[in-house]
């Protein structure tokens, strides 16, 4: 008798379960995979993009220390030109009409659930000779048809 | 740990990682060539003029004639606003201050002079000294900085230095320079213009003085003596605020 009720409320427990699981739309619970835009200019990065994935926190905070302890500048590794090429607009950025690279960031970072906390003190905005090695960039103008562009946030930002 | 432990560590991962991935179709190339344990080769990216590491071959200093008419420092703290991107604020008490005129007045003879007091620089800089976390640091080529990455905003520097010339940062800031990230919770001073020296550059201050047509601030290396600075210092009296203290700050005065 008692293993008898056991089975049955396993069994509607096992029910419920299934009976949810198809109910739901597919996959509703589940964050969206992050999906970061296209380099605005450049085809290719400082490393294999495979590498930059994984090792990107590591030459930047390594050569931080290096700029700015021990004055070594123009090496490989820069922010500054990561916004050059990385920064997109956002609607919740000075209305899109400005680049930033906290958007981009924030794509994978929000997914992974990993906090930065660069841009409390570094502007991500896009200027004019960022980037040591590049050309000035316009601040407000973007090319007709480029692909970066406005990547949805879940996060607040301060307009920079 | 080294660049090239580094380096190869990092190369040594990527290895591992796409030697797993093989199994199923070829990986992106890594364009990273390892000769010998140690020593990596890069293929990409690779860019001409990297430039320092600061050394103390060099000595960066600084003349300020205080005999200038005083109009002449409003342009300095200006430029260093400007440049920098402090100022603005509607607190006063407790806004930062990069640089500051100064009025000053001796009370016996009345002789009054003006000039501008921003970090000096010291070769024994007493807010290193006291630092918890070795934020507060001096540069090899003598410029004191905060590396503001480690900065706990304790501000245990700015009791420590005599010349009251560091800030807290109270209130959050937005439209940093790319050059100059400030933020909420450090402590922050005077760069000397740390990234315009590098570059070749004057400090911003120094720069807004002398294309006002003044020759009331001169910046440059103290250890050469073939500059005008050390030429300078050679001809004139000249005056460190405090030298009593023995910090040995590398702003000089005339006229104080």
């Amino acid at each position: 008798m008692r293993s008898a009720t056991k089975f049955l409320s396993l069994a509607v427990l096992g029910f419920a379960m299934l009976m949810g699981g198809l109910a739901s739309p597919t996959n509703a619970g589940e964050v969206p995979r992050p999906n970061p835009a296209k380099a605005f200019k450049g085809t290719q990065c400082v490393e294999p993009v495979d590498v930059m994935r994984r090792e990107h926190m590591n030459f930047l905070t390594h050569q931080r220390d290096e700029t700015l302890r021990e004055g070594i500048r123009g090496q490989k590794y820069s922010l500054n030109e990561c916004i050059d090429c990385h920064a997109v607009t956002s609607p919740d950025v000075m209305d899109g009409k400005v680049r930033t690279l906290k958007p981009f960031c924030a794509e994978c970072h929000s997914y992974a659930a990993v906090s930065i906390d660069c841009f409390q003190c570094h502007t991500g905005a896009a200027a004019p000779g960022n980037g040591q090695t590049s050309p000035s960039l316009p601040t407000s103008a973007l090319p007709n048809g480029h692909p970066a562009v406005a990547v949805p946030t879940t996060e607040g930002e301060t307009a920079q | 740990m080294s660049d090239n432990t580094l380096n190869a560590r990092q190369t040594i991962d990527a290895a591992k990682r796409n030697f797993l991935k093989a199994g199923a179709k070829a990986t992106a190339a890594i364009a990273v060539v390892t000769l010998a344990p140690g020593v990596t080769l890069y293929s990409v990216g690779a860019k001409a003029a990297v430039t320092g590491p600061a050394t103390s071959e060099r000595r960066w200093g600084m003349l300020i004639d205080a005999t200038a008419p005083g109009d002449i420092w409003d342009i300095a703290v200006d430029a260093c606003k400007a440049e920098q991107g402090w100022g603005g604020g509607n607190n006063p008490a407790t806004d930062p201050q990069w640089i500051r005129k100064v009025s000053v007045k001796d009370p016996k003879t009345g002789a009054k002079a003006t000039l501008p007091v921003m970090c000096q620089h010291c070769e024994n800089p007493p807010c290193v000294d006291v630092c918890p976390t070795g934020a507060s640091m001096k540069r090899a080529d003598g410029i004191v900085l905060v590396d503001k990455h480690i900065c706990i905003g304790c501000r245990y520097c700015m009791m420590a230095c005599p010349y009251s010339c560091r800030s807290f940062v109270h209130e959050d800031v937005t439209g940093q320079k790319p050059h100059m990230p400030r933020g909420k919770g450090t402590v922050e001073s005077c760069t000397l213009c740390v990234h315009r020296i590098d570059k070749g550059q004057l400090p911003a201050c120094v720069e807004a003085v002398t294309n006002a047509g003044s020759d009331a601030m001169l910046f440059g290396d103290l250890n050469d003596p073939n500059s005008d600075i050390s030429r300078a210092v050679s001809q004139y009296v000249t005056q460190r605020i405090r030298q009593d203290l023995g910090v040995e700050p590398s702003v000089h005065y005339r006229g104080i």
